[in-house]
């Protein structure tokens, strides 16, 4: 049953995540910050409140906060931690993980434009063209890794990776590393792109989507987005971190430990840097898909 | 391995510059690539400390690296402009041009026959997309001095290519290039500054208006 500890770490964990990035921000800040389990609270404080469905809603609404959760629990048991294999792997699970987190925006998107309101509807119109922008980025670079590894599994190519891989094309894997974590703040709503806390409406983008969702729904959408980010947070450690091989519960701690140094990582970054105007984020992710694309041309052409 | 990591720099350098609007970054990254590639005939030849190298190397830092920012920041200043508004060709579009031009470069370096193995596999595909992104400056951008940065980086990406196939002769030649290269944007320096003052603009795209 080894296989599983990914998965199980990623679900429990995954609030946790998001509070050692809002401890970080708050210690820049100089505040003391909410408590690091304050999603774990609010989940259950949420899971206990009723829903209340607006009357021009249809199932699609209530489908909404339902599908993006599974999509990301799926991709998620695609997703390995360092060496450690995920429970489901195939050949080309990569692809079919990406696809998975755009199904589940995908009925975001349709959820909130299903509302009515011409207020979600520039939300989703925004999340969408930006997930379509970042998806060429995230692509490309498990593309160039694929490439560099000869692996075509998620978790082949995370246990295969090793300190000789950052030796022979560590400027690729530099490159890498960089659009992955572009990526990482652009699909999760992280600050260069949108500002998780903002609820000004003509700057947020995500948050916008799911204002009228609430009680379980918006629980199910919270805990939805910190799988998210810890799919994310563990692809970019795994790729970071090319660990020899040693005992599960060992790799396990690393894989944890490197998990939430993203976290302080992603904090940092947002206290240190402003909101990138929404005209400019294009160029943000298209920067992200110039350098996977330059990583992809210097493992395809390497001597 | 340090030669790669500074090449891939280098390449990275050309996408930038593609992708900028303001003129003082454009200057700063162009001075950057400029002390980077002078970096290369240290790494490339063998007795890397005779005077000649030691002196192409330090010529070439002081020249792109310190000499021109400073003439074209003044430049800058005197004509009041900091940003390029309207280029002919849109930012975006540069970088995806600039992205094919490195591919594209790529799958030339490997086809092309060499007459000796050069010091490094980047050499020629980073040399190569510098002269392409400096060649795609001078034509996509309308502020002069963004044309003027086109051709240094044109310039930069036949020094990369000198450096790497390094002979007592290339040694020669590079001196002379730098030389008008040095001249050149010397020029073009107080062309710049007499056009904005003649006109309130350096716009290049409305120069063919002028009658006398």
């Amino acid at each position: 049953m080894t296989s599983f500890v990914p998965l199980v770490l990623g679900l429990t964990l995954a609030p946790l995540l998001m509070g050692v990035i809002n401890r970080t921000k708050a210690f820049f800040a100089g505040r003391q910050g909410q408590p690091l389990l304050q999603l774990y609270y609010d989940l259950w404080k949420l899971l206990r409140k009723g829903a209340v469905y607006s009357q021009t809603t249809t199932w699609i609404f209530r489908a909404g906060p339902i599908v993006g959760l599974a999509c990301a629990v799926a991709a998620l048991a695609l997703m390995p931690l360092l060496r450690t294999p995920a429970p489901v792997s195939f050949a080309g699970d990569f692809i079919l993980a990406v696809y998975l987190l755009g199904l589940g925006r995908f009925f975001t998107v349709l959820a909130a434009l299903d509302t009515g309101s011409s207020f979600e509807g520039m939300g989703a119109s925004r999340e969408a063209h930006f997930a379509a922008l970042a998806e060429p980025a995230l692509l490309l670079a498990l593309v160039t890794l694929v490439l560099m590894v000869g692996e075509k599994s998620l978790s082949g190519l995370m246990g295969n990776l090793d300190a000789l891989h950052w030796l022979n094309s560590g400027p690729a894997l530099v490159l890498i590393l960089a659009a992955l974590f572009m990526v990482l703040l652009a699909e999760n709503a992280r600050i260069p792109v949108d500002d998780p806390n903002t609820h000004l409406e003509l700057t947020m983008i995500h948050e916008v989507m799911v204002l009228d969702h609430g009680g379980p729904d918006f629980a199910l959408i919270q805990y939805g987005a910190a799988l998210k980010l810890w799919f994310f947070a563990s692809l970019v450690v795994s790729v970071a971190l090319p660990l020899p091989e040693m005992p599960l519960a060992l790799l396990a701690v690393a894989g944890v430990a490197g998990v939430m140094l993203v976290g302080v990582g992603v904090g940092i970054l947002e206290s240190t840097m402003a909101r990138l105007r929404l005209l400019t984020v294009p160029y943000f992710l298209l920067g992200a898909t110039v350098l996977a694309a330059v990583a992809l041309l210097l493992t395809a052409f390497r001597a | 391995m340090l030669m790669d990591f500074i090449l891939i720099l280098v390449l990275l350098t050309h996408l930038r510059l593609l992708a900028s609007s303001r003129l003082g970054a454009c200057i700063r990254i162009t001075a950057l690539q400029g002390i980077l590639l002078s970096l290369l005939p240290l790494l490339t030849t063998e007795h890397a400390w005779s005077a000649r190298v030691l002196g192409l190397a330090l010529g070439s830092a002081l020249l792109k690296g310190v000499l021109f920012p400073k003439l074209l920041f003044r430049t800058l200043r005197e004509a009041e402009v900091s940003r390029e508004v309207e280029p002919y060709v849109g930012y975006g579009t540069s970088l995806m041009f600039g992205v094919l031009a490195v591919g594209a470069s790529f799958w030339i370096a490997r086809h092309l026959p060499l007459p000796a193995p050069l010091a490094s596999q980047f050499l020629a595909p980073v040399a190569m997309s510098g002269m392409w992104c400096g060649l795609f400056l001078i034509i996509a951008r309308k502020r002069a001095v963004n044309q003027v940065l086109g051709f240094i980086v044109l310039e930069n990406g036949i020094f990369t290519f000198g450096a790497g196939v390094m002979g007592e002769l290339s040694l020669l030649i590079e001196m002379g290039v730098l030389l008008d290269v040095f001249v050149a944007v010397f020029l073009m320096g107080i062309m710049v500054f007499h056009i904005s003052r003649e006109f309130d603009h350096m716009d290049t795209d409305r120069l063919s208006n002028l009658k006398d």
